[in-house]
């Protein structure tokens, strides 16, 4: 068993690391590392009811603040980032002191990609954080006209909030199809539409050229030279992994930090949540995910095998997430890569499935709102299921899509 | 150890399921239903079912002791 350990990055893998390291068994001295100021919140809601109208909700907090020291027997150091570690000596920079460690756990998530030539305008938001979200909330109790620059999810949903408000939203986005990374582009395309189906104008295509106004936005022009009125930009154009504290360590780092199928980094070391490049056992390769699920069991995972790394085990997941865009429960799990995919049900209402085929494998599936559909898929994924039983399973639930879809 | 579904949160992401098997399953209506006692868990299903709370994305499972 190691004897301190030390997580860096106080969200939802950092804390179920230190709740996992917990229930491991361990005993020695845990210290939570936060950069921001708050105890670990849920970041889902942040682009999704917390935007919704009416007074502002309560901080989703992940636990009472008390509980840290009470349950977990946590010190919660917040409002200071890491800034070094120095994994020879093993110790953390934090705020100019060295918090010596024998386990890490990093879990440093993500940092949003700024819009080139955004400068510091205000209204021009970034949604990532609880104080991103506040802002973005005022604005829009401030009947902004809002443009959303990227139709990724998070900006999709951050539309939907403000349309659910009746107020006009513009989404913008520079490649010729929404959200083709994620689900792949004949769905991408699907997801897209639901835009137009509640009002809200998508350009895709549209790069944004710059962003103006006097000390705040008050307007975006667009590389044709549309000119869109606004008086909130919410930028959701991806982000990059938060690893440039781990320069010079000595880790190996290629879009996050490279782990093994045990989420091991180096000795002592491990990462986790959407910071981690882990080895996915399940499909065999690499890959960093940035989300909800894969973060919560990742984190558990790490904090297990830091504490006992003699014990540790592998971290088999199937990618899973979820939005809500409209009204409409969009579900995705596995992975996009397809020869091709098979389309049930109806996009525009009453459920509807997208079973994504590789080499005769369902390797992914794209639900509308059926829940237990989605759920069923995951399962079907992890078992490495033939397509043609996916296809079956589904077909007596949906009937055929009626028309080619995407 | 007494587990409490919260109705109103649940929306079905059926991650307990995957947790706990044995205690929880979605109909196809994407509704949950608990299959065994809630109050008390049955022992062999505690270690399960604190793990299916843990997991849940919108919190709505509680575990009591």
């Amino acid at each position: 068993m190691a004897r301190r350990l030390v997580v860096v990055g106080a969200s939802l893998a950092g804390l179920r690391a230190v709740e996992g390291a917990r229930a491991a068994g361990f005993t020695g001295p845990v210290t939570l590392v936060g950069a921001e100021p708050h105890p670990p919140y849920d970041r889902p809601p942040l682009s999704k009811e917390f935007l919704h109208g009416g007074a502002e909700p309560a901080p989703p907090l992940h636990r009472d603040p008390a509980s840290y020291a009470a349950e977990l027997d946590a010190d919660l150091l917040l409002g200071e980032p890491a800034t070094a570690l120095d994994a020879a000596r093993r110790t953390v920079r934090v705020g100019g002191a060295d918090l010596p460690y024998d386990a890490l756990v990093i879990a440093t998530g993500v940092r949003p990609r700024a819009l080139p030539g955004a400068g510091a305008l205000a209204g021009v938001h970034t949604l990532r954080t609880l104080d991103d979200a506040r802002a973005i909330r005022r604005a829009l109790d401030d009947g902004a006209r809002t443009v959303v620059v990227g139709a990724g999810f998070i900006g999709s949903e951050a539309a939907a909030a403000a349309r659910r408000r009746g107020l006009p939203v513009t989404v913008v986005e520079a490649l010729p199809t929404p959200l083709a990374r994620a689900v792949g582009e004949p769905m991408g395309r699907l997801c897209g539409d639901l835009h137009a189906a509640n009002g809200v104008e998508l350009r895709c295509g549209a790069p944004v050229a710059a962003v103006e106004g006097r000390g705040r936005v008050e307007r975006v022009r667009l590389a044709d030279g549309t000119v869109l009125p606004a008086d909130l930009v919410v930028v959701g154009v991806g982000s990059v992994p938060a690893t440039d504290w781990l320069a010079g360590s000595g880790l190996e780092l290629a879009d996050g930090v490279v782990c093994d199928e045990t989420l091991a980094a180096a000795p002592g070391v491990y990462a986790a949540g959407d910071v981690a490049r882990w080895r996915n056992p399940l499909f065999g390769r690499r890959m960093r995910l940035e989300h909800w699920t894969g973060a919560a069991q990742q984190g558990d995972i790490a904090g297990r095998n830091a504490a006992d790394p003699a014990a540790a085990r592998p971290c088999p997941t199937v990618p899973y997430f979820w939005s809500d865009l409209y009204g409409t429960r969009v579900q995705f799990s596995g992975v996009p890569d397809a020869d091709r995919v098979e389309c049930f049900g109806d996009p525009g209402g009453g459920g509807f499935a997208a079973l994504y085929c590789r080499d005769d494998r369902l390797t992914g599936a794209l639900v509308f709102d059926r829940p237990a559909l989605a759920l069923r898929y995951r399962a079907l994924i992890r078992q490495g299921a033939a397509f043609p039983d996916a296809v079956e399973y589904t077909a007596s639930r949906l009937d055929p899509a009626r028309a080619a879809v995407g | 150890m007494k587990v409490i579904v919260d109705r109103v949160r649940c929306e079905g992401h059926g991650l307990c399921e995957e947790a706990a098997p044995q205690m929880f399953q979605l109909d196809d209506e994407g509704e949950l239903m608990v299959l065994q006692d809630a109050e008390p868990v049955p022992a062999e299903q505690i270690e399960a079912v604190a793990d299916a709370a843990r997991t849940c994305p919108v919190g709505a499972l509680r575990v009591e002791s």
